[in-house]
């Protein structure tokens, strides 16, 4: 099997990158293909990034509130740009209250991981999901 | 003193071998290996013979006197208890200002401010990058009418503020005095803090707008200008607690910490500023994680070695320059999302090591904060635990009640040498410089590749198991995670800039022009940029048009890319 791609990206003005760069580090270790975006980058510049690395999974972190609107616009550019959000896997970490998350399920988010999850409860998400999400995608 | 430490360790022997061993040999341990948080070998049992290298007057002494060990004052919290200070703000001024006064009113003793990301990144909020970011994390202030508002009803001769912004700390600074003097306050009245310390943004916190060395220009001009304008304002508060939240150990905030502040204060001097007028203007502000000995050990080290180094290295000559102060704040990035309410325990005992380890002023998280911006529940019983610390514990009453104790003592001294180790690593750096040293660490990626490897292997402490996280990763229970939580009104963003708007089409727009014109004349010519910002501020100019003028003349950083 080919290696899984994974874009780790930091959007909006929020500079809490601890949480990230660990993620990033660990998917590294165990075997993933790993893209991380640095900080401060804004809902077209991960986009595009997602898009030009054809990545397969996209993980938003997000400390500062601001998930809504910037997550859904994130989806919203990816799909403008030419990649299609259906087929990627569509993750979100962060401080993320739980009445936001119908919210971001229904703008597409597949997985919503709140502070303190193990990241070997991410990697079995990855792995379980992805495939359902590559259905009809042909690669 | 020599033969009885002799004797001890005799005895300490004979016990190991007698008694322990023994023991050892018929029981399994739970833990196999015994550090503190930050990896810090210890013993089972400390006795005075791990302690005899340390002298009770030269290291320990009394409180109010160097070294400073057991406090800054003489009385500590039996003179006046610790600053209860709460970093608290969002939405618009008027929201933020209705939160301020009902922490006051229940018995708050000192502000803080949290600003929202535009603001905190010197961004208008009408810009663009501020779109769904108005008001979130904090309050929104664009021009000096904010600060109107925020500090309407608030007198600042009877409380001080506390303002977490780098960037434009200096323009903060600006409002903080103008609002002053519309109430009519003498300068010397006017009391708080700007953070304004851009070397723990390099590092950790990641708010960054200018590049380094123009952002320590800007740092050194707030200093110039604050000892002669605002005397009692704390012109930086030299920031361990975000090194920590972005994962160091307990030694790597106390050593990174304290080089930094060398390096604020050589900049200083070779500005020309004296030493004396400035160090009482400097303060600081560390984290309480979760090892309780650690953290009242890291606090005694650091002033014991703020003390030597104000003293000897840089020769103050004022006993009151030779002062830590500092304000502490629970830490964050040990709340749980899982099992909320533990987390006002976690809260406490860092509180306790806060107060045990002698701080001037503290914040304790609320317990709902994994999962937003605090309630008015949330930040009560933040509050509460404070005030039952300090009136209901006994714990201050007697001025730092841990020292003599071997284990605290002796953790002290070795969290002091380990942090020594790093500085003389950082002054190498620079070639003996601490400005050249910190400068370098930051553009080689010392300090955040320092950082990233410790939280590193915290997290995979916890994803072995071998950390234990009460509710994470032990203890847990399946919960309705759904608990009432702040919401931030929506319309903000809209309001906030209906507001812009309005002040920017009734101010003297030619004022505030010429005003600009003069900051980039100061940048460009290297003149300090305070007398203009100030004026620029009283003209209603914007944050993002004051910033904006910086970026044109220094241009802008980007971090590198390190995980």
């Amino acid at each position: 099997m080919e290696r899984i791609r994974v874009l780790i990206a930091k959007v909006g003005l929020d500079g809490h990158d601890r949480g990230a760069k660990v993620l990033a580090r660990f998917l590294r270790d165990a075997g993933f293909e790993v893209i991380y975006t640095g900080l401060h980058r804004t809902p077209q510049e991960v986009a595009r990034a997602a898009v030009d690395e054809d990545v397969d999974v996209v993980g938003i972190s997000l400390l500062s509130g601001a998930h809504i609107p910037l997550v859904p616009r994130v989806i919203q550019y990816i799909r403008e740009y030419g990649g299609n959000p259906d087929e990627m896997l569509i993750l979100v970490g962060g401080t993320i209250p739980h009445d936001d998350f119908p919210k971001l399920r229904e703008a597409g988010v597949d997985g919503i991981f709140i502070p303190g999850t193990p990241i070997s409860e991410i990697i079995k998400f990855i792995k379980e999901e992805l495939p359902k999400k590559r259905k009809g995608k042909s690669k | 003193m020599g033969e009885m430490v002799e004797k001890i360790k005799e005895k300490r022997k004979e016990w190991e071998e007698e008694c322990l061993e023994p023991w050892l040999s018929k029981s399994e341990r739970e833990i196999k290996k015994f550090e503190t948080l930050s990896g810090i070998e210890i013993a089972d049992i400390y006795d005075p013979s791990d302690i005899a290298h340390i002298d009770f007057l030269r290291d320990i002494g009394y409180p109010g006197q160097f070294p400073f060990t057991r406090g800054v004052y003489p009385t500590m919290y039996r003179g006046r208890l610790w600053t209860m200070r709460l970093f608290s703000g969002f939405g618009t001024a008027e929201d933020t200002n209705r939160r301020w006064k009902m922490l006051l009113e229940e018995g708050e003793t000192g502000l803080s401010t949290a600003f929202d990301f535009p603001t905190l990144m010197g961004l208008d909020s009408d810009d663009p990058l501020a779109d769904g970011e108005v008001g979130k994390c904090g309050v929104a202030v664009d021009t000096l009418k904010d600060f109107e508002i925020l500090f309407d009803g608030i007198p600042l001769d009877k409380v001080s503020t506390s303002f977490t912004i780098n960037p434009p700390a200096g323009i903060i600074l600006a409002m903080y005095t103008a609002i002053g003097d519309m109430q009519r306050v003498p300068r010397d009245k006017i009391r708080g803090t700007i953070q304004n310390d851009m070397f723990k943004e390099f590092h950790a916190q990641n708010t960054i707008v200018l590049p380094p060395e123009p952002s320590l220009k800007i740092i050194v001009d707030i200093f110039e200008w604050g000892v002669k304008n605002v005397p009692k304002f704390n012109l930086i508060s030299i920031s361990g607690y975000h090194i920590r939240e972005a994962g160091s150990t307990a030694v790597q905030e106390l050593a990174f910490t304290i080089a930094d502040g060398m390096a604020y204060v050589e900049a200083a001097i070779e500005r020309g500023i004296d030493i004396d007028k400035l160090a009482p203007q400097l303060s600081f502000f560390f984290n309480s994680h979760n090892d309780f000995f650690e953290e009242i050990a890291k606090f005694r080290a650091a002033r014991r070695m703020w003390a030597k180094i104000m003293k000897d290295i840089y020769g103050a000559k004022d006993p009151r320059s030779w002062w830590m102060k500092f304000h502490v704040q629970t830490a964050g990035c040990t709340l749980t999302a899982q099992q909320p309410l533990n987390n006002i325990v976690r809260v406490t005992i860092q509180a306790l090591a806060a107060v045990l380890g002698g701080c001037q002023s503290l914040h304790t998280n609320s317990f709902d904060e994994a999962w937003a911006l605090p309630s008015e529940e949330a930040v009560r019983v933040a509050l509460r635990t404070q005030q039952i610390i300090a009136y209901e514990s006994g714990v201050a009453n007697v001025v730092d009640p841990l020292a003599g104790s071997y284990y605290v003592e002796w953790l002290t001294d070795k969290m002091e040498r380990l942090a020594w180790k790093y500085i003389e690593k950082i002054k190498e750096m620079g070639n003996g410089s601490m400005v050249k040293g910190v400068l370098k660490g930051i553009e080689n990626g010392f300090f955040i590749r320092e950082i990233s490897d410790s939280a590193a292997r915290y997290q995979k402490e916890i994803e072995e198991g071998s950390r234990i996280i009460v509710g994470v990763n032990r203890f847990k229970i399946e919960e309705d995670l759904r608990i009432p939580l702040l919401k931030v009104d929506p319309e903000v963003q809209r309001r906030q800039i209906e507001r812009l708007k309005k002040v920017k089409a009734e101010r003297d727009n030619k004022a505030v022009k010429e005003n600009l014109e003069w900051i980039r004349s100061c940048c460009e010519n290297n003149e300090n940029v305070m007398p203009a910002v100030f004026e620029a501020v009283k003209s209603y100019a914007t944050i993002g048009e004051i910033m904006g003028t910086f970026k044109q003349v220094y241009g802008t950083y980007r971090k590198p890319i390190i995980i």
